[in-house]
């Protein structure tokens, strides 16, 4: 029998940008088992957004993340959206659309740096950032922010884009493509990221519809889930693109899917550029007076993955109950099936390939007593704690 | 005596190995910045770093462990390195003549930094620094019997010659070791080794970042880090001197020869940061494999084809 040792990832640690913690119990350099416990990060926002007006939860939950702090905005316009029943202008889905795909293309390059450094590549990592920026100075010119762009509101957008502004889109655009190429390249074709990446971290199909994982993890495994095509929505129905994915489910497999939809991405925005033109003219949003009693559902496809966001109305001027499910959430739980069995090389690289982001994903903080191993504050509790506090500040007052 | 002590503490040992090797260590590292699209740190950055954790940061020791090896480990691989530096240094500034056998001598010496990382790791008790200690023994065990491989076919070119003044005085009279197939072979099998032995990307597995959090260094702060600095920057000094010493006709201290001399190493020092620029780190498994199958190979060859006269 031996003795397993424990090697912590986190609760910080250069692996992740982020608070989180990985049990990785160790036998020699084989992980044997693996335990994740976030929680390090919670910042209630669904019972922030109760307390909030529909025009400021579009930035609240802009906030949640701020990699793909549009995906958040355009899953709640299109569940609130669906409540009231109407449907965008033609433009304002274009530039929805323009935007959302210009932060996939941002984030996946964010992703091939850090997976690089993550492989002790800096290079690649400095290379993939520096091929970064022109998308972001792209967004400072649309929306007069690099990150957080605050470019949705209820029936629209709050920008229009400009026909004097296309042509520079298209510059950009071109450059960003003979860059792809290049890192693509300098990526796919070295062989020692192929003796890194390949076979490392698999996840079959079984195991992407057991754990219900989605976006670029599930499309590495053979696996077309894609929200944009499966539930259409803004104006991905509207542009002519195909869902990428590979068979492997290894490493290599989620690289090589991110690679190619990022000229999807591009190809989907040159596409609405030419929409943008068609529809010359339109509004860019509608006049919302008020909002109905209902419940409504919105998706939409994050780089990560489907982001879900359910909203209950009861017909005032803030949501009643407001329910977001990040993508990182199904995905991180895959960690189980890929690490498992691999070394701490290979477990760590596999732990980055899902590219989990656990500030959208922490929804609930649980506390346990480290002796005994007890739950502390159940939500009864903690309701009780908080009548208890109410009525002692009521009766100090009165 | 006295001079005994100053060939070790100050020409050609450890301050003058240490400053030489601060600068290639800047060098080094505005190489890699400017690969990557960076500015790069200020000429005097290494001492700043080495000083700063000298006199100012604070020595936190492990609760667990024991201290005193902990704290004498990087002591000894600064001496290490240094006894090392100044075996190949002396003959190769034409100093003094060495000795019969100082490169079996030096092959000893220059482990010493590694296995005093490895005991001081060990003795912190923390799992990610077990994890990095036995990653370095694991890559010791590779990475020495391809370096001992090169050091035997140079001996093997120099005519049974072991040491390193009349490797050097060999070359000189004739033609660089480099100047023949076989010397090719053994140099890419040497900068390899060196690679590893610096513990430099695609070998730095002990210290990997993203993955053990710099592994066998990860309770060194305070002075005993700045010793690791110290060994760090002696040896980027020394074993790229090595090599030259091996393979380039060492140095000529006169005229113009002064400038030849700064530049083999550093053409050696651009060698070793390119390669770490273009690689991902490799697992260990991939490493060994590396080592033991296809260096040893290639230094293999090199022998036999150095024994057929080519």
């Amino acid at each position: 029998m031996s003795k397993k040792t424990l090697i912590p990832i986190g609760p910080y640690h250069p692996l992740q940008e982020e608070p989180e913690l990985f049990k990785l119990y160790c036998d020699g350099e084989i992980v044997r088992d693996i335990k994740w416990e976030t929680g390090y990060n919670h910042r209630g926002i669904e019972k922030l957004s109760e307390s909030k007006t529909y025009d400021q939860v579009f930035f609240l939950v802009e906030r949640i993340c701020g990699i793909c702090s549009t995906s958040h905005p355009f899953a709640f316009a299109n569940a609130v959206e669906e409540i009231i029943g109407v449907e965008v202008t033609d433009r304002a889905k274009y530039i929805r659309s323009i935007i959302g795909e210009l932060e996939r293309i941002h984030s996946h390059l964010l992703w091939v740096g850090l997976a690089g450094h993550f492989l002790g590549y800096n290079t690649v990592f400095m290379w993939a950032w520096k091929y970064r920026e022109p998308v972001l100075d792209l967004f400072e010119m649309i929306t007069g922010n690099r990150n957080s762009y605050a470019m949705f509101r209820l029936g629209g957008v709050r920008r229009d884009i400009d026909e004097s502004k296309i042509p520079e889109i298209q510059n950009i655009l071109d450059g960003l493509k003979t860059k792809t190429d290049l890192l693509a390249g300098a990526v796919m074709d070295d062989p020692v990221i192929h003796a890194r990446t390949k076979g490392v971290g698999i996840l079959t199909k079984q195991d992407i519809l057991d754990y219900a994982a989605v976006g670029p993890t599930a499309r590495a495994s053979g696996v077309a889930i894609d929200v944009r095509k499966d539930d259409p929505y803004a104006a991905y129905p509207l542009v002519n693109w195909k869902v990428i994915t590979a068979e492997a489910g290894d490493v290599f497999a989620k690289a090589e899917v991110r690679l190619l939809e990022m000229y999807e991405s591009v190809s989907i925005i040159e596409q609405c550029l030419k929409g943008l033109q068609k529809s010359e003219g339109q509004d860019i949003a509608l006049k919302i007076k008020e909002i109905p009693e209902g419940m409504g559902m919105g998706r939409a496809e994050a780089p990560r993955g489907e982001v879900f966001h359910c909203v209950f109305s009861d017909g005032s001027n803030s949501p009643a109950r407001h329910k977001i499910r990040a993508p990182s959430y199904v995905n991180i739980a895959t960690f189980r099936k890929s690490c498992v069995g691999q070394t701490i090389a290979d477990a760590t690289i596999s732990l980055a390939a899902v590219d989990p982001c656990y500030c959208c994903t922490e929804r609930m903080a649980v506390a346990y007593d480290a002796n005994s191993g007890k739950r502390l504050m159940n939500a009864r509790e903690l309701i009780e704690l908080s009548v208890r506090k109410t009525s002692e500040i009521k009766n100090k007052l009165i | 005596m006295a001079i005994d002590l100053f060939y070790f503490f100050v020409f050609p040992g450890l301050i003058f190995a240490a400053i030489t090797g601060a600068f290639l260590s800047w060098f080094d590292r505005k190489i890699t910045a400017r690969v990557q699209f960076r500015k790069g740190p200020p000429l005097l950055q290494p001492f700043y770093d080495f000083f700063k954790l000298l006199l100012v940061k604070e020595t936190i020791l492990p609760k667990k462990g024991s201290p005193m090896i902990f704290l004498l480990a990087p002591v000894f691989s600064v001496f290490g390195a240094t006894m090392a530096g100044v075996f190949i240094l002396l003959p190769l500034f034409n100093i003094t003549t060495g000795f019969r056998g100082d490169l079996l001598v030096i092959f000893y010496l220059l482990t010493i930094p590694s296995f005093s990382y490895i005991i001081g790791s060990l003795a912190s008790g923390n799992p990610l620094a077990s994890v990095g200690a036995s990653r370095e023994m694991k890559l010791i065990i590779s990475y020495e019997l391809t370096f001992l491989l090169v050091i035997a076919g140079i001996i093997m070119k120099a005519g049974q010659q072991f040491d390193l003044n009349s490797v050097i005085s060999i070359q000189q009279a004739g033609t660089p070791f480099i100047g023949s197939i076989s010397g090719v072979l053994l140099f890419i099998a040497g900068i390899f080794c060196l690679q590893a032995k610096l513990g430099l990307v695609p070998f730095d597995m002990a210290e990997a970042e993203t993955e053990i959090t710099e592994g066998m260094f990860i309770e060194y702060s305070g002075s005993a880090f700045a010793m690791i600095k110290l060994t760090k920057y002696i040896m980027l000094f020394v074993l790229p001197a090595f090599i030259v010493a091996l393979f380039m006709n060492g140095f000529r201290l006169e005229g113009i020869s002064i400038l030849w001399a700064i530049l083999k190493i550093i053409v050696v020092v651009l060698l070793l940061t390119l390669i770490r620029n273009t690689n991902p780190r490799v697992k260990i498994k991939q490493a060994v494999k590396f080592f033991a199958l296809w260096m040893n190979l290639i230094a293999v060859i090199a022998i036999v084809l150095i024994a057929f006269g080519y």
